[in-house]
């Protein structure tokens, strides 16, 4: 939708947001506002106990009903709302429209964010944080391995990306294989385990991809391949293999279905298009290479990085296969890198082609998500398809848009305070707020260490303290 | 003649081409012609014009001749000469200086016959100089000069303990070189330890035992050197020349130390030998604000958006440029060193970044000016803008450092060598 791009005035350095009081409870488990069987953490017992003393330990852990009052709302799918109301409750959006017709329900919690700007939470399709690793050097396909099962959610990582209006993730391994393994979708929430943090679909499933590369960083020396002819035929070889282990596992006599093969089940899921691929690729041949192996076997796919999109517009638009830009300050680096341009975000966009960026996180820092899509908008690129970049186009990227990426009544409460124009250097992100909680406060002096930076700011955090009470 | 008309690549790589008719924002004047002619009279106009001399002048003019700035002020009040090729810009600023980085030296493919920045086959080489080894022609220097650099100090890189020279160069390939020898680059700390097993050093107490050893045979070469018998003088050393000229204070080491630990090391060394230092990166210089302070050294600090990651620079902040200013130790912020991607950062936006975290605007702008220039020794020539200085300058369609800003145009002795919107 198209949606006028606001006046932003001069940087807004006015008085600080005000601390609503549900602020004590300062942690989100995995079922948020649900009990946590299983949890081992150290303090676990210690917060029931509490719980049971302290009426508002209890009360404080359930998702406020909150109404941030009279900001710029920036909504994504709709118009910038110049003064604007965003009512949460139950970890979900319950509202959105200009305050003057917007009701404030009885009891909530008024956030006044005058002179600040509300956008959605940031969608970052592509991290490393955390300390994860996929699949290691011994074969160059190994889609059974999870990232999951290798993430700290201690790591500062974490409190960084909270820092930079992040809230939902792909954290993925890196790109040294041809398939690394699987991907896994998380929500930032303040939480101290990795079931914590995933994302997960109505069943209760993790939500995840399944990470692939192309080009030199996946050769090496055998079993690896040493060209990218062959880095194409293994894959192609190992796709096959699945549709022949799909195609035995429809067979009406049980009896005669194969043995479960956690490498096979993962591509087969690729096939039946219930796991989106997540392609690193950089030159534009070897883009349009996983153009054709995609038209083969008919996964669903994204392209990450795609330094040399610019160059090959019109194929992708053709293909309708969408787009995950990093941004980086300089060309080369690499070989492949050596044409990437500031302007695919514009190229894509005149293209038609769907766009979202991406962190890279360590290789861009999270804390500075938005410069990504301001650098873009430098070279080009509209406002509104920057903006849309960060969040909703990812959200797709990721099938989570129906949950995440705008702010619309029924999806989560995932929502940034800015201090001002999202693509000015000057603007600072405020708040960040994950399915009705505040994960990120920067006049909170703990997160604001790792907003800044500073001395202890690269330590992984302390356990959170959960619903013990408040931590200020 | 045209001066770095050979500068201008009309490669599509870097540019933001595709979209150049969207921004529009083409300089009329800039875009009609190419470079100027040495000789040619220029006048640069900027609603603001940030001399780093004084305050900004707002509606200013800065006029050119021969390569030289001869007249900043007041358009209403400087006489422009009727025959000058007028430029026109938001905002003016000097040619910007990134104080230290390894552009040209290791070039932007990342293999190895364009990395040229590091030579580990021994941990001590002060005799190795930048000026041999580096590209004026590297696409880096062209992408960089894009975005307003017109002056680098680059040279052999953090990663052994004595890597090598550096130099200052600007970023015209007809400019020539400020100093052929600007500093030593020293590094302490992890990075600065030899890899493999049984190489020196090894340590942090080992790294600067040796550090400590050189200098005192460079103090040993310069007394022999001073015999007044030719005959007991020692036979001409190029490592011991080189270490003579910094305990005689010719040449200043440049040491890279990110650690508190290697930073008062680093202070520590240079009382003892009485020699200059200028601290490299400094990543804890926030935690010793009055030791650095009382011993008067400069910072030339890690980019502002360097990677703080788990290592040696995990305690980075965003306001350590803010913090050392406050505290009068004089700060200019650089690129640095990359390994992988980016191969270059860009001085313009860690300065920017900095503009955010607790300096103004004309404080940050400082940084990659005229205190850039002070601490790299080259201020009587760059850094500002005022009469007899190089014609340096940057030019921007706004505030330099917002990210939406385009850097507009771009002067190096006169002669305009970028002018396509960054």
């Amino acid at each position: 939708m198209p949606a006028m791009w606001p006046r932003f005035e001069a940087p807004s350095h006015g008085p600080t947001l005000s601390e609503p009081s549900a602020a004590p409870c300062r942690s989100a488990g995995g079922a948020v506002g649900s009990p946590r069987p299983g949890n081992s953490h150290p303090f676990a017992g210690l917060a029931i106990a509490l719980a049971s003393l302290v009426p508002w330990a209890a009360a404080a852990c359930a998702e406020p009903t909150v109404a941030f009052v009279g900001g710029m709302v920036m909504p994504v799918t709709s118009p910038p709302i110049p003064a604007g109301t965003v009512v949460v409750a139950g970890g979900r959006i319950i509202a959105v429209g200009p305050a003057a017709t917007t009701a404030v329900p009885e009891g909530a919690e008024r956030i006044d964010v005058t002179g600040k700007v509300l956008i959605p939470g940031l969608v970052d399709t592509h991290s490393h944080i955390g300390g994860g690793s996929g699949g290691d050097s011994s074969g160059p396909v190994q889609p059974d391995v999870r990232i999951l099962d290798s993430i700290n959610p201690r790591d500062a990582g974490f409190r960084k990306a909270r820092a930079g209006g992040l809230t939902t993730l792909n954290i993925m391994p890196g790109s040294g294989l041809l398939v690394s393994g699987q991907t896994v979708y998380v929500k930032l929430r303040r939480a101290d385990t990795m079931e914590g943090l995933l994302q997960r679909d109505a069943a209760g499933n993790a939500l995840v991809g399944l990470k692939m590369a192309n080009g030199t960083n996946s050769q090496r020396d055998p079993p690896f391949p040493g060209t990218r002819g062959k880095s194409a035929a293994i894959v192609r070889q190992k796709f096959t293999a699945a549709r022949e282990y799909q195609r035995k596992l429809a067979d009406a006599d049980v009896t005669k279905r194969p043995a479960r093969d956690l490498e096979l089940e993962s591509l087969v899921e690729c096939l039946e298009g219930r796991r989106i691929v997540h392609h690193h690729t950089h030159r534009a041949d070897d883009i349009l290479t996983v153009l054709r192996l995609r038209e083969e076997f008919g996964f669903r796919v994204v392209l990450h990085h795609v330094s040399e999109a610019w160059k090959v517009p019109g194929d992708l638009a053709r293909a309708g296969v969408p787009c995950s830009v990093i941004v980086i300050d300089s060309p080369g680096g690499k070989i492949e890198a050596m044409d990437m341009s500031l302007a695919t975000g514009a190229v894509l966009e005149a293209a038609g082609v769907p766009c979202a960026f991406h962190t890279d996180d360590p290789v861009t820092d999270s804390r500075l998500f938005l410069r990504s899509a301001a650098l873009a908008v430098r070279a080009g690129m509209s406002r509104e398809k920057a903006l849309e970049a960060l969040t909703i186009a990812g959200a797709r990227m990721l099938d989570l848009d129906a949950r995440v990426g705008s702010l619309e009544p029924g999806k989560d409460a995932d929502l940034v305070i800015l201090s001002g124009d999202p693509f000015s250097v000057r603007t600072k992100v405020l708040q960040t707020w994950v399915e009705g909680r505040k994960v990120f406060d920067r006049d909170d002096p703990e997160d604001r260490l790792f907003a800044v930076g500073g001395y202890g700011a690269g330590r992984d955090q302390e356990a959170e303290m959960c619903c013990a009470g408040p931590t200020k | 003649m045209l001066r770095g008309a050979d500068q201008m690549s009309d490669r599509p790589l870097f540019t933001i081409r595709p979209v150049a008719a969207a921004l529009a924002v083409a300089l009329v004047a800039l875009a009609a012609g190419p470079a100027t002619a040495a000789g040619e009279t220029l006048a640069i106009r900027g609603r603001i014009i940030h001399t780093m001399a004084g305050d900004p002048i707002p509606d200013g003019v800065v006029v050119v001749t021969d390569g030289r700035i001869v007249a900043v002020g007041p358009a209403a009040t400087v006489a422009v000469p009727a025959d000058a090729r007028v430029l026109e810009a938001a905002v003016v600023t000097p040619g910007l200086i990134d104080a230290h980085c390894v552009v040209g030296l290791s070039g932007y493919l990342n293999q190895d016959e364009d990395q040229d920045q590091l030579d580990a086959s021994e941990p001590v080489q002060p005799e190795l100089r930048a000026l041999d080894a580096y590209n004026s022609r590297e696409r880096l220097v062209e992408w960089v000069r894009g975005f307003g650099v017109t002056t680098l100090h680059t040279g052999h890189a953090p990663g052994t303990l004595v890597s090598g020279q550096t130099m200052v160069v600007k970023t015209a390939a007809t400019a020539g070189v400020l100093k052929p020898t600007a500093m030593v680059a020293v590094t302490l700390g992890d990075a600065g330890r030899a890899q493999g097993e049984k190489k020196a050093p090894g340590t942090r107490a080992k790294s600067v035992a040796m550090l400590r050893t050189e200098l005192a045979k460079g103090v040993e070469y310069r007394r022999k050197q001073a015999d007044p018998d030719p005959e007991k003088r020692p036979a001409p050393d190029l490592r011991l020349e080189a270490l003579a000229r910094i305990v005689a204070g010719e040449w200043p080491l440049l040491v890279t130390a990110d650690r508190a630990t290697d930073i008062e090391a680093a202070l520590r060394v240079a009382e003892e030998f009485g020699i200059r230092i200028v601290l490299d990166s400094a990543a804890e210089s926030h935690l010793l604000v009055d030791r650095i302070r009382a011993a008067g050294v400069p910072v030339i600090l890690h980019p502002t958006m360097k990677r703080a990651g788990s290592g040696e620079t995990e305690n980075a902040s965003f306001e350590t440029a803010a913090t050392l200013r406050k505290a009068g130790i004089p700060v200019a912020l650089q690129s640095g060193y990359e390994s992988y991607v980016p191969k270059t950062r860009v001085v313009l936006f860690e300065a920017g970044v900095a503009s955010a975290n607790g300096l103004t605007i004309p404080e940050a702008l400082a940084t990659i000016t005229i205190d850039a220039a002070r601490i790299l020794g080259v201020a009587d020539r760059i850094g500002s803008l005022e009469p007899g200085k190089d014609a340096d300058l940057a030019l921007f369609d706004g505030d330099p450092f917002e990210y939406t800003t385009h850097c507009t145009g771009v002067v190096i002795d006169g002669a305009v060598v970028a002018n396509e919107p960054r």
